[in-house]
């Protein structure tokens, strides 16, 4: 419906897509997101916000167990030594690559249909690092030295190994986090002045002008902001193909079947942007509707994120059966058995639940009545995340759980505090992501409002400068300019 | 000139402000007082317009070069602390490495690299626009609220050498402008 309406819209000339329905004017964009902030709480913010904050609370109740009592309240023990903890926080940062792929990379590639989700995703992709770096933070197990992590010059004369991937880590995700919340931060920027200007309460215009900086929508200010932001984009870029680059060297430097292969880097980070994307979708059909972004939002949207799942899906089914190729084809027994233990042992529950959600499911988006179904859509966005968390699991314990001597052999199961951690988080994501719809303008609209066709100065604005031929509009050039 | 000063200009007035009804208006309208030889002026828009920077006549930001000395200047950094523990502070034979292996290295060093160079760009585009600056005379206009929505403007400061309150306020107008303000500074 919308679809069909979109493509009528189409620009044949430019041959360029319509991104926003309904033709509305600059103010409607401002109105409409903004307005989406400044209105009463709606109730079913609250329905989204209370039971996110009540799981918070299990995270805080279970990680203060966890402290008091040590890390044996989880279910992970030798040979299982790495468990939920670090399936979580590999989950985790991997969804929080969508948000830069779409700000960074799609900016980069002149993808312009970004501007409609990459706050969101953006804002997705912050919270979903804080998680991450609350695991890794919480499984040290004595936390009170977790600081050692940093190279801080202390009274033992100790230094950390710059030479171990588990380091590069907390520099690659940390650096991460820290440029994430840069680059959001300075899109965010016209968007706060928007909401100063508008705002009727005293607070609201203390509050949102103190973070605005006194933004003028000066084009002298544009000029450097928009060469900040290019810059910006440019190392995020790589950045956010390394951070994954690096959480796969985790496993891929060490010596352990299953983990130690060259493919990893590349299959991590097609795995993360497959899950991040996911998860935008599964945020953005809520909001779209739960905020009448519907055309702001569009199906066209949603089809081009289904089809970046769909090739980034398939290139982490391709990784898994190179996986398998490679431990037939390198001779190594270990290398084998591991493999076939995955898929045929005690964790194939596991392994073909995985290979369902990721390999098999997404290939329903070869349709594009699926790609344009919002419930089909967001069924999908679930399955994604069960199968990526799930792949992260298959990867760590079922490399661990059999190691070389069958008398260490074991069994992970998970205990309540392990449960209790992995809802925690996402108690924690949830929370943070309503705080962000309900203060601040979910909708980049000063990003939104370049791609309104009048927002080229070139655009006729008046009907007579226009020529009908055949029902296709052809532009005059533009007067006054050499 | 200082570059976290707030220059202002001195006097009772800080100058025009003239509102234009389209991006279009805005842009024809900024070429003519760009070529009528203006300089302490500045065109608002609630979004970046593209190619309004030609009809301004600025030059090239020089924020790439700021970012670029920040990123080398992170990556050196990197790179040495690296070195300097590895191979001086506390050299320790790890997996049968030298002290001084610098492939291990890399990976901090682009990540520090990396970090400098994002904080570089955005605290060059802070200084170089002269943000935070939360009291500005352009913000008395009311019209000028809808400068981050939907309204587009020219503002010429009084201290251009080519300013007079009559002359400039008829040259705006004559460029379509649909009311021109003179603001108090």
């Amino acid at each position: 419906m919308a679809q069909t309406e979109a493509e009528l819209l189409d620009n044949p000339v430019a041959g360029q897509p319509t991104l926003i329905l309904r033709s509305p004017d600059f103010h409607a964009i401002t109105d409409v997101v903004a307005g989406a902030v400044e209105r009463t709480t709606p109730l079913g913010w609250w329905l989204f916000f209370l039971p996110a904050v009540a799981l918070l609370g299990l995270l805080g109740a279970a990680v203060a167990w966890l402290f008091w009592e040590g890390i044996g309240v989880w279910g992970l023990n030798i040979p299982v030594g790495w468990a939920w903890d670090i399936t979580n926080f590999v989950f985790w940062v991997g969804i929080g690559h969508a948000g830069t792929l779409i700000s960074a990379i799609l900016f980069l590639f002149r993808q312009r249909w970004r501007t409609s989700i990459n706050r969101a995703a953006e804002a997705m992709t912050i919270f979903a690092v804080m998680c991450a770096l609350l695991f890794p933070g919480i499984h040290v197990g004595r936390v009170w030295l977790a600081y050692w992590l940093a190279p801080i010059p202390n009274q033992m004369g100790v230094w950390p190994n710059f030479r171990s991937p588990l380091l590069w880590d907390v520099f690659a995700v940390s650096v991460y986090g820290t440029v994430s919340v840069l680059f959001w931060y300075v899109g965010l920027i016209p968007d706060l002045a928007t909401m100063r200007d508008r705002s009727t309460t005293r607070t609201r215009r203390f509050a949102y002008g103190l973070f605005a900086l006194g933004w003028r929508g000066s084009v002298r200010s544009w000029h450097h902001y928009e060469s900040a932001y290019l810059v910006l984009a440019a190392l995020a870029t790589p950045l956010v193909l390394s951070v994954h680059s690096v959480v796969s060297m985790d496993f891929a430097v060490s010596l352990l079947p299953g983990w130690h292969t060259t493919i990893f880097p590349p299959y991590f980070v097609a795995g993360a942007i497959f899950s991040g994307f996911a998860m935008v979708l599964t945020l953005m059909v809520i909001c779209r509707t739960a905020f009448r972004l519907e055309h702001i939002i569009t199906l066209r949207h949603f089809d081009y994120m289904a089809k970046i799942i769909l090739v980034t899906g398939t290139m982490v089914g391709y990784s898994y059966a190179t996986e398998f190729f490679t431990a037939w084809f390198s001779g190594n027994p270990y290398e084998a058995f591991t493999f076939m233990n995955r898929a045929l042992g005690p964790y194939a529950w596991a392994y073909w639940t995985m290979i369902t959600c990721n390999v098999v499911s997404p290939q329903v988006f070869w349709f594009k009545k699926a790609r344009t179904s919002i419930p089909i859509l967001f069924v999908m966005s679930i399955i994604i995340n069960i199968g990526m968390w799930f792949e992260r699991f298959v990867i760590i314990v079922t490399s661990l759980h059999r190691d070389f001597l069958p008398s260490a052999w074991g069994y992970f199961r998970p205990t309540i505090w392990d449960i209790s951690c992995l809802l925690g988080s996402f108690g924690l994501f949830f929370t943070m992501f309503c705080l962000f719809v309900r203060f601040l303008p979910m909708v980049a609209t000063a990003e939104v409002k370049t791609v309104l066709p009048q927002a080229d100065p070139h655009w006729p604005a008046a009907p007579e400068r226009q020529t009908r031929d055949h029902g296709i509009v052809v532009n005059p050039a533009p007067e006054g300019v050499s | 000139m200082p570059l976290l000063l707030n220059r202002l200009p001195p006097g009772p007035h800080y100058g025009l402000l003239a509102e234009f009804a389209t991006p279009g208006d805005l842009y024809h309208a900024c070429e003519r007082v760009r070529d009528a030889g203006f300089t302490r002026w500045d065109a608002h828009t609630p979004f970046p317009v593209h190619g309004l920077e030609g009809a301004m006549g600025l030059r090239r930001s020089p924020l790439p070069w700021i970012v670029l000395g920040t990123g080398l200047t992170g990556a050196a950094l990197g790179f040495g602390l690296q070195w300097w523990v590895h191979a001086s502070a506390y050299p320790l034979v790890i997996s049968g490495k030298p002290y001084f292996s610098w492939p291990a290295f890399i990976p901090i060093t682009f990540e520090l690299g990396v970090l400098f160079a994002a904080l570089g760009a955005v605290f060059a585009m802070l200084g170089l626009n002269r943000l935070p600056m939360h009291y500005h005379p352009l913000f008395r206009s009311k019209v000028f609220e809808r400068v981050t929505d939907d309204a587009f403007f020219i503002s010429i400061e009084s201290w251009d050498p080519r300013f007079d309150p009559s002359a400039t306020s008829q040259l705006l107008q004559s460029l379509g402008a649909r009311n021109v303000e003179l603001l108090e500074s």
